[in-house]
C-alpha cells in the first residue's frame, strides 16, 4: 500500500512540454528520500488540459499541480510528500480557494461542465497496466456478453442505446453491425479507425494513450456481436506514443488470455494486429483504410458494395472510430438506459472535442451531446485571449465548416451542425477571433485537400486545385465578383460528383464561410481590402504621423530600406518598396505604425 | 514525388541488408505486407531509394512497380534522404491559427531551402507536417525528437543556432 499517488500526464501534450523528464525527476528525488515505498508515481493518459501542461495531480489530497517544471520537483517532494503542505504557488488556480485549500478538480469551470464517458479513464488509471483497467471494471462488459449475451442481444443494446459514430458521418453503429452480422458465416474482420487525420484533432490520440484496452475490449465485443475473429487498428505513424501503449496493451492482454484463442474459456477467439498509417489522409475514408491495411495505394472504391457485405480482403467488415468503441464496454455494462440519459433526441451519449486556437483552455473536452457552443467556448474553454471578439468556431476540420456567433447557442449534435453548413467531424474545434481572416481559411483548407486528394477521380483531383487557385486570386486581390459565382457553382460541382466523403466534403469550408462571411470575400474582391488585415497582398503599412516620434528603429529593421526619414522627425513607408513582412510592426514601441 | 533531385549515392550496407532480409523473411506469408515492410525498410535505411525498393520487391516476390506506387503514394515514405536533423514545423488548423506559417516561412528563408528539401551539407531537411496532437503548445515544431512549442517567428534563430556546429 502506498500513502501517496503522484499521478504524472504522459500523453503527447504533457511529453512535449517535458513530463518524462519531471517523471525521472520525481522518481529520483522519492528514492533519494527513501519515499520509493510509500509514494508511487503513475504515468497516466491525457486530463484534457494540455494548456496547462505538464500536469501532475498528487493524491489523496487531490492536489493539481500545473506547469511543473523539474526545479519544481525537490520542493514538491520535501513539502507536500514529506511535511504534508501543498505547494500552493503551483496550483492551478482555480483550485485553491482564498484561504488556499484545496477545491476540487471538478468545480473548476474547465471540468464542472464535462460528462466523461469515453475519456473516463484518461488521466486516471496507468495506460501500460492492464490491472489498473481491470481495476476500474474493465473486462467486465467482455465477460458479460461472452457468458450472459447472444450476439444479436449485443446488437440490440447497442442499437437503443442510440450510439452514433464518432468519426464524423453519425451512422447508427448498432445498425452498422446488424449489417455485418447479417452476412453469412465465415471469416469476418473488425476495424478500427484511428487514422485520426483532421488537424486539430487529437480526441482518439488521448484516448489510445489514456485508455487503450478499452478499445480492444470494445473490438473484440464487436467480434463476438458479428461473428468475426480477427481485427485491425489502423493507426497514424505520426503517434508513436499511442501506438507503443497499443502494442503494451495488446501483449498483456494476450497473456492475460482476454485475447487471443478460447477467451475466457468460452470457446470465442479474438485476435488484434496494428496497422501503420503512413501520412495519407484519405485513409480515414473506410474503403481507402482497407485498401491501406490490404498494402495498396489508399484509395477509395465506389459503394456499394458497403464494407459490411464486402470490406477488407473481399470479406465482411466492420469499422468503428476509437472513440466510439471507447463507448461501448460502458454501455455494455450500464445499459442501453443509461447512456440514452445524455445527449438530445437524435444524437445520445457525449462527444469529445479537441478545443484549440484562440482560446484559453485549449485542450479535450467531454460534454454532453446538446451543450451550446457557448457553454463550450465562453465557459469550459475560457473565453478568448487578449479581449479579442469572437469570430467563428471551425469544426470538422477540412470537411466542416466556420459556425459564426449569431449561432453559438445553438445545442451541439449531429444534426444541427449539418443544418448550418458544418459537420460534427471527429471533433476537431478550433476557436478563431477578430484577427482571423475567413477566406484565409477558406484556402487554408483548401491546400489541405489539394494536398490529401488522392487523385482517383477527376472533381475532386482537379476541382479542388481549380478552387485553391481561385481563393488565391481573391486573397491576391485579383478576383471579380464573376470569380465569386465560379467559386460557388464549382463548390455544388464537387460536392455532387466526387467519389469519397473527402472530396464531397472539401468544398464545406468555402460554402459555409461564403454563407455566413460573404461579406468579407466581397471586401477582398471589390475594395481590395482584408478586414481582419491577414492577405499580405491587400495591406499597405502605414507610419501614424501623430504618434512617430523619430527613434528610426524601424528603419534600422527594414530589410529593404523602404522607411525614410530624419531623426525625431515622423518616417513613413514607401508602398512601393516595403515586402510587408511586418519586422517595423515589431519593432516600434510607440505603436505607430498599422496594417490597413 | 519530391521534386528534389537525389545526388547521394546510395550507401546500403551487408549489415543493413541482412537485417532487411530478415524483417521481410517474417513478413513475406502476412496478407497486406507492403506497407509494414516498407516502414521497416525505412526505418533501417533512412529513406527508401530505388535500390531499396528492388529489395523489398524480391523479398515479398511483388514487382517493383507494385512497390513504387505505394512508396510513393504515402507522404511518410522518403524517396530521398533526410538531414541530420529533421525540422518539421505543424501547419495543422491549431498552429496555422497562432501563426506557424511564419514561422516556417521565416525557417525557409534562413536555411534557403523549401518543403522536403535538405540543405547542401546534409544538416537540416525541413518539411512542414500535419497536426501532431499539442495543439496545447502551439505553434510547434519538432527538431527530429526534441519539441519546441509556444513559438514566436523570433525563436527560429535560437532553435537553430542550437543545432550548429
Amino acid at each position: 500500500m502506498y500513502r501517496s499517488h503522484v499521478l504524472i500526464c504522459g500523453g503527447t501534450g504533457c511529453t512535449s512540454s517535458g513530463s518524462e523528464r519531471i517523471i525521472e525527476a520525481m522518481e529520483k528525488e522519492l528514492a533519494a528520500n527513501g519515499l520509493e515505498n510509500e509514494v508511487k508515481v503513475v504515468k497516466t493518459g491525457c486530463f484534457g488540459f494540455c494548456t496547462l501542461g505538464p500536469i501532475m495531480v498528487v493524491y489523496p489530497e487531490g492536489a493539481f499541480y500545473s506547469m511543473v517544471k523539474v526545479e519544481d520537483v525537490p520542493e514538491i517532494v520535501s513539502e507536500h510528500l514529506l511535511k504534508g503542505r501543498i505547494v500552493t504557488r503551483l496550483l492551478y488556480k482555480e483550485t485553491v480557494d482564498e484561504e488556499g485549500k484545496i477545491t476540487s478538480l471538478d468545480e473548476t469551470d474547465f471540468y464542472k461542465k464535462q460528462k466523461r464517458v469515453a475519456l473516463r479513464n484518461c488521466g486516471v488509471i496507468n495506460p501500460e497496466d492492464i490491472k489498473e483497467y481491470i481495476a476500474y471494471d474493465g473486462y467486465q462488459a467482455l465477460g458479460k456478453v461472452l457468458t450472459e449475451m447472444t450476439p444479436e442481444d449485443v446488437i440490440q443494446t447497442i442499437k437503443d442505446s442510440g450510439l452514433r459514430g464518432r468519426g464524423g458521418g453519425g451512422f447508427p453503429t448498432g445498425m452498422k453491425w446488424q449489417f455485418a452480422a447479417a452476412q453469412p458465416k465465415g471469416q469476418k474482420y473488425v476495424c478500427c479507425n484511428a487514422d485520426e487525420g483532421d488537424p486539430g484533432a487529437f480526441m482518439d490520440r488521448s484516448v489510445l494513450e489514456g485508455d487503450p484496452h478499452a478499445v480492444l475490449e470494445a473490438m473484440a465485443i464487436a467480434g463476438y456481436a458479428i461473428g468475426a475473429d480477427r481485427g485491425y487498428i489502423y493507426i497514424r505513424a505520426e503517434y508513436p506514443i499511442a501506438v507503443k501503449r497499443l502494442q503494451v496493451a495488446i501483449d498483456q492482454a494476450k497473456e492475460y488470455g482476454l485475447l487471443g484463442d478460447d477467451i475466457l474459456g468460452t470457446g470465442f477467439n479474438f485476435s488484434i494486429e496494428l496497422r501503420l498509417g503512413a501520412g495519407a489522409f484519405v485513409c480515414g475514408e473506410e474503403t481507402a483504410l482497407m485498401t491501406s491495411i490490404e498494402g495498396h495505394r489508399g484509395e477509395p472504391r465506389p459503394r456499394p458494395p458497403f464494407p459490411a457485405v464486402k470490406g477488407l480482403f473481399g470479406k465482411p467488415t466492420i469499422l468503428n472510430n476509437v472513440e466510439t468503441y471507447a463507448n461501448i464496454p460502458q454501455i455494455i455494462n450500464k445499459g442501453a438506459d443509461w447512456f440514452r440519459s445524455f445527449g438530445t433526441e437524435k444524437s445520445k451519449g457525449t462527444k469529445v472535442f479537441a478545443l484549440g486556437g484562440k482560446i484559453h483552455n485549449t485542450g479535450l473536452v467531454e460534454v454532453p451531446m446538446g451543450t451550446t457552443l457557448r457553454e463550450i467556448i465562453e465557459e469550459i474553454g475560457g473565453g478568448i485571449p487578449g479581449g479579442k471578439k469572437f469570430k467563428a468556431a471551425q469544426t470538422g476540420g477540412p470537411s466542416g465548416g466556420c459556425i459564426p456567433a449569431e449561432h453559438l447557442d445553438i445545442p451541439i449534435d449531429y444534426d444541427n451542425l449539418t443544418a448550418i453548413g458544418s459537420m460534427m467531424g471527429s471533433g476537431g474545434m478550433i476557436v478563431m477571433d477578430e484577427d482571423t481572416c475567413m477566406v484565409d481559411i477558406a484556402k487554408f483548407f483548401l491546400e489541405f485537400t489539394v494536398d490529401e486528394s488522392c487523385g482517383k477521380c477527376t472533381p475532386c483531383r482537379v476541382g479542388t486545385k481549380r478552387m485553391y487557385e481561385m481563393l488565391e486570386k481573391i486573397t491576391e486581390g485579383q478576383a471579380t465578383m464573376e470569380d465569386l459565382d465560379k467559386l460557388e457553382h464549382l463548390c455544388h460541382y464537387i460536392k455532387e460528383n466526387s467519389l469519397c466523403g473527402l472530396g464531397q466534403t472539401a468544398p464545406n469550408p468555402v460554402l459555409s464561410t461564403l454563407h455566413f462571411f460573404r461579406g468579407e470575400y466581397e471586401a477582398h474582391i471589390r475594395d481590395k481590402r482584408c478586414p481582419a488585415g491577414v492577405c499580405k497582398n491587400l495591406l499597405t503599412y502605414v507610419i501614424d504621423q501623430k504618434k512617430c516620434k523619430g527613434c528610426t528603429l524601424c528603419a534600422r529593421a527594414c530589410p529593404v530600406n523602404a522607411i525614410t526619414g530624419k531623426v525625431k522627425e515622423p518616417h513613413s513607408i514607401d508602398p512601393a518598396k516595403c515586402l510587408k513582412c511586418g519586422a517595423c510592426i515589431e519593432k516600434c514601441r510607440f505603436g505607430a505604425i498599422e496594417k490597413r | 514525388m519530391s521534386k528534389a533531385k537525389n545526388t547521394v549515392p546510395f550507401k546500403g550496407t551487408a549489415e543493413q541488408k541482412k537485417q532487411l532480409d530478415a524483417v521481410l523473411a517474417e513478413l513475406k506469408e502476412v496478407p497486406g505486407a507492403l506497407m509494414p515492410a516498407l516502414q521497416k525498410a525505412q526505418g533501417i535505411y533512412g529513406y527508401l531509394p530505388i535500390e531499396v525498393q528492388q529489395m523489398v520487391a524480391d523479398g515479398l516476390s511483388i514487382p517493383l512497380e507494385k512497390v513504387f506506387e505505394v512508396a510513393t503514394f504515402y507522404s511518410q515514405f522518403s524517396l530521398y534522404p533526410k538531414g541530420r536533423y529533421k525540422i518539421s514545423v505543424c501547419l495543422g488548423t491549431a498552429c496555422y491559427v497562432k501563426g506557424s506559417g511564419d514561422v516556417y516561412g521565416r525557417l525557409k528563408e534562413r536555411l534557403g531551402i523549401e518543403d522536403g528539401q535538405c540543405t547542401p551539407d546534409g544538416k537540416f531537411s525541413l518539411e512542414a507536417c500535419r497536426c501532431i496532437g499539442a495543439c496545447g503548445l502551439a505553434p510547434v515544431l519538432t527538431v527530429n525528437d526534441d519539441v519546441y512549442g509556444r513559438l514566436a517567428v523570433d525563436d527560429v534563430d535560437n532553435i537553430l543556432a542550437k543545432y550548429q556546429g
